[in-house]
C-alpha cells in the first residue's frame, strides 16, 4: 500500500531531514512510528502524501509514485486520510461542514450526500449532539474525534497520524486512542507517529524507530517490544515506559 | 477673533442655482461616498489578488506581489492621480487618448481607479499578513483533504484571514474615504471640493470647513459601526481571532 | 511614443527643482517629524496618564484628526493660523504667517495624531517591571519616562516612526493645494510654464520613488539590525 524507497530530504543545503529511509506498509497493516523529537518521524509520514517535498528516493502509494510531477496530487491526497498533532479544524466551519468541506469540494459528492455520511461518521466518533457547534467551541479530545471523523468522510484507503494525542490533555487522550483502536480492529491500514506504546502493543502489527533522520529499527511489535536490538530503541523505550 | 460667523449662511441660494449651500454640500458628500466605494472595491479586488501573491510559494508570484505593493507605496497618492490623469492619456495611441480625455465624469474614475490601486498595495499587505498568521497546519489540513491550492484559499485561508484582519481593513476603508478629498486636484468636486467653493463664494470660511467637518465625522461613525456589526456577525463562536 | 518628449526642460529646472522644490519638502518633512513626534509623544503620555479628563482630551484628538482627510486640515489650518496668530499677539488684524508656516503647523498637528498612536503602543510594550525597577530606585515619574522608559519605547519603534516619517514626506506634497512652491509644486510649475506635463509628472514620480524606495530599505536594514541586537 504505501512504500518508501531510499528517501532522502534536506531543509535548506546543509540540514538532513531524513537519511535513506526505506520502509513499507501492507494493506490492513497498522505500522506505529516513534522516536525522540527531531527525529524525522513528523517529517516522514507528512512526505508519504506530499506535504513534504522529498529531493532522492520514491515513495509509491497504491502503485502510484507520489514524488512524480505528473502524478495529480490532490487527488492522491483525498485517497489518504491524515490527522495532524493540532487537530487542524477549519475554524469558521461548523462540524459538520468540516466533515462536508472535502467530500462535495473535492469529491463531487451532492451535498445530501455528503451530509448523510457526515452524519454517520459524527455519530460513529460520538459527536453527533455537536455537529452544529463550532470547533473551537469544543474540548480538544472531540476536536481530535471529529479531525477523525473529517478524514474517514473521504473514504480513505489508508490512514495517517502525526502524534494524534500529543497536543491532548491526559483525560482525553483515550477517548481518542478508543476510535483509533477500534479503526486498526477493522482493518484499517494506518501508519501513526506516536508516543503512546499501549495503543502500539495493542494494535501496531510492527514498530518503526528513528532517530536523526533515519529508520534505526523496524520490527514486528513482539520483537520490538520483546528485545530491541539497537541500543538507541533500547534507552529510548526505557526513557519512555519508566513512567 | 473679528471673525463674522453666520451659519443661516447654509440656507442661503449658492450660485450656480442649484440650492442652497447646504445642498451644495450635500452633493460633495454623496460624490465622496460614491467615489470611496468604488475605489475600495477596486482595493478589495486587486488587493486580494496580490496579498494572495505574496502568500505563494513560487517566486514569481512573490515578485510580483512585491513590486505591486513597493510601486504603489512608494510615491504620492498626489503624483499617481496626476499620472493617470495627466500622463496616461499622452502615452497611449493618439485615439485612445483622446477618448480618455473626453470622457465624461473622468475626474470620478480616475479618482476612483487611481485611489483604489493605491490602497489595494495596502490591503494586500493587510492580507498577506493575515494569511501568514494562520498556523501553518490550517494550509497543510487543507491540501491532505485533497483541497488544491485554489479551493485551499477558496473555502479556508481566506475565510479566516479577512476575519482576522478585520479591523485593519476598517481603518483603510476610512482612508480610502479620507483620500478621495485628493482627487480635488484633478478637478473632482467632492465634500472637501464643495466645503472650498462654498469658501471661495460666501467668504464664510469657517462655517464651511466645520460643515465638511462633520460630515467626515459622521461618515466615520457610520463607516466604523456598521463595520463593528459586520465583525461580530461574521464572528466565530469561540474562536479568539489573532490568536 | 517617447520620441517627441523634451528631457531638457528636467535638466534646465533641475535647479529650481531641487534647491527650491526638493529643500522646502525636506525641511517641511523633517521638521514636521521632529515637532510631530515630541507632540505625539505627549499626548500618547497624557492618554497613558491615568488622568481621566486628560487622557480622555488626547483620546478625542487623535480620534478626531483620524477622521480627518489631510486635503481639508491643510485648509483649515491655513484660514485658522492667521486668527490664532492674531489671539495670540493681540494684533488688530489676522496676521499673516507665510505659506511654509501654516504648512508646518499643520503637519505637526496632523501627524502628532498618528505619531502618538506609535509611541503609546511602544510604551505599553516595556514590560512592567522596568518602571516598577525605577520607582524601587527613588525616580519620579517624570525621571522614570524620561530615563527608562521613553528611550526604550522610542528605540523599539524607530523603524516605525520612520516608516510613518516616509508616509509624512509623501504627504507634504499634498501642500499643492495651497499652491505652495515644495518639490511637486515646482515640478507642476515649471510643466505648466513650459507646457511639459508628461516629462515633469513623470520625473516628479519617479524621484518620490526613488527617494521612498531607498528610505523604506534602509529602514528595513535598521529594523533587521535592532531585532539582531535585540
Amino acid at each position: 500500500m504505501i512504500e518508501i524507497n531510499h528517501v532522502n530530504k534536506w531543509y535548506g543545503p546543509t540540514f538532513q531531514a531524513l537519511k535513506d529511509c526505506t520502509t513499507k506498509v501492507a494493506k490492513g497493516e497498522v505500522v506505529v512510528v516513534c522516536g525522540p523529537s527531531g527525529s524525522g518521524k513528523s517529517t516522514l509520514i507528512k512526505c508519504v502524501n506530499a506535504l513534504e517535498p522529498i529531493q532522492e528516493g520514491e515513495i509509491i502509494l497504491d502503485g502510484i509514485k507520489v514524488n512524480d510531477p505528473k502524478t495529480d496530487l490532490p487527488k492522491l491526497r483525498a485517497r489518504v486520510g491524515m490527522v495532524f498533532q493540532h487537530f487542524e479544524l477549519f475554524p469558521h466551519l461548523r462540524i459538520i461542514e468540516n466533515l462536508c468541506l472535502g467530500q462535495e469540494k473535492v469529491l463531487g459528492r451532492s451535498h445530501d450526500e455528503a451530509m448523510a455520511k457526515g452524519a454517520k461518521l459524527l455519530d460513529r466518533v460520538g459527536l453527533k449532539v455537536h455537529a452544529n457547534k463550532y470547533p473551537a467551541e469544543l474540548s480538544g479530545g472531540q476536536q481530535q474525534r471529529v479531525a477523525i471523523a473529517r478524514a474517514l468522510a473521504m473514504d480513505p484507503i489508508a490512514m495517517l497520524f502525526d502524534e494524534p494525542t500529543s497536543a491532548l490533555d491526559p483525560e482525553m487522550i483515550s477517548e481518542v486512542l478508543d476510535v483509533m483502536v477500534d479503526l486498526a480492529r477493522e482493518g484499517m491500514t494506518m501508519m501513526v507517529v506516536t508516543h503512546e506504546m499501549g495503543f502500539a502493543r495493542k494494535v501496531a502489527h510492527r514498530v518503526i524507530f528513528m532517530d536523526q533522520g533515519e529508520i534505526v529499527e523496524d520490527a514486528l511489535k513482539d520483537d520490538f517490544f520483546g528485545k530491541p536490538r539497537s541500543d538507541r530503541a533500547q534507552k529510548f523505550l526505557s526513557k519512555i515506559l519508566s513512567h | 477673533m473679528n471673525y463674522n460667523w453666520n451659519w443661516s449662511i447654509f440656507f442661503e441660494p449658492a450660485p450656480g442655482g442649484t440650492g442652497t449651500y447646504f445642498h451644495m454640500l450635500l452633493s460633495g458628500l454623496w460624490l465622496t461616498i460614491q467615489t470611496g466605494i468604488f475605489a475600495w472595491i477596486i482595493a478589495l479586488i486587486f488587493g486580494s489578488v496580490i496579498g494572495v501573491l505574496r502568500t505563494l510559494p513560487s517566486k514569481t508570484a512573490y515578485w510580483i506581489g512585491f513590486a505591486w505593493v513597493e510601486f504603489f507605496r512608494n510615491m504620492p497618492l498626489l503624483v499617481q492621480l496626476f499620472l493617470w490623469f495627466f500622463v496616461l492619456p499622452e502615452l497611449l495611441p493618439r485615439s485612445w487618448g483622446l477618448w480618455l480625455k473626453q470622457m465624461p465624469n473622468a475626474p470620478f474614475y480616475t479618482a476612483a481607479i487611481g485611489i483604489g490601486l493605491f490602497m489595494s498595495a495596502r490591503v494586500a499587505v493587510q492580507l498577506g499578513a493575515g494569511i501568514a498568521s494562520l498556523p501553518r497546519g490550517q494550509k497543510q489540513a487543507a491540501t491532505a483533504l485533497g483541497l488544491t491550492t485554489l479551493q485551499g484559499y477558496r473555502y479556508v485561508l481566506l475565510p479566516i484571514a479577512f476575519r482576522i484582519i478585520m479591523p485593519p481593513l476598517t481603518s483603510e476603508f476610512l482612508n480610502t474615504i479620507k483620500n478621495t478629498a485628493v482627487a480635488i486636484t484633478i478637478g473632482l468636486i467632492e465634500l472637501t471640493g464643495q466645503a472650498r467653493s462654498m469658501q471661495e463664494f460666501s467668504f464664510q470660511v469657517f462655517e464651511a470647513f466645520t460643515a465638511a467637518t462633520v460630515m467626515y465625522l459622521l461618515i466615520n461613525i457610520v463607516v466604523v459601526t456598521g463595520m463593528r456589526f459586520l465583525e461580530r456577525s461574521l464572528a466565530i463562536p469561540g474562536y479568539i481571532t489573532g490568536k | 511614443m517617447f520620441a517627441n518628449f523634451d528631457f531638457d526642460v528636467i535638466r534646465r529646472s533641475l535647479g529650481y527643482l531641487f534647491l527650491d522644490g526638493m529643500a522646502f519638502t525636506l525641511t517641511l518633512t523633517g521638521l514636521s517629524a521632529l515637532g510631530g513626534i515630541i507632540f505625539g509623544t505627549l499626548i500618547a503620555l497624557m492618554r497613558l496618564s491615568g488622568f481621566k479628563v486628560l487622557g480622555r482630551i488626547a483620546g478625542l484628538y487623535v480620534d478626531f484628526m483620524r477622521s480627518l482627510p489631510l486635503v481639508l486640515v491643510i485648509f483649515w489650518f491655513y484660514f485658522l493660523v492667521p486668527y490664532v496668530g492674531q489671539w495670540l499677539t493681540g494684533a488688530s488684524r489676522p496676521i499673516s504667517v507665510g505659506a511654509f508656516t501654516s504648512a508646518l503647523v499643520t503637519f505637526i498637528m496632523f501627524e502628532a495624531a498618528y505619531f502618538s498612536e506609535i509611541m503609546r503602543a511602544g510604551i505599553q510594550s516595556i514590560s512592567k517591571g522596568q518602571p516598577a525597577a525605577a520607582n524601587a530606585l527613588g525616580m519620579t515619574y517624570a525621571q522614570t519616562m524620561r530615563y527608562v522608559v521613553l528611550p526604550q519605547a522610542f528605540r523599539n519603534m524607530l523603524p516605525v516612526l520612520l516608516t510613518q516619517t516616509i508616509v509624512l514626506f509623501q504627504d507634504t506634497s499634498l501642500v499643492y493645494v495651497l499652491s505652495m512652491p515644495d518639490f511637486l509644486g515646482a515640478a507642476s510649475k515649471v510643466a505648466q510654464r513650459d507646457g511639459r506635463l508628461v516629462e515633469m509628472y513623470l520625473f516628479a514620480a519617479v524621484v518620490y520613488f526613488t527617494i521612498s524606495c531607498a528610505a523604506s530599505f534602509a529602514v528595513r536594514r535598521l529594523q533587521a539590525r535592532i531585532s539582531i541586537v535585540r
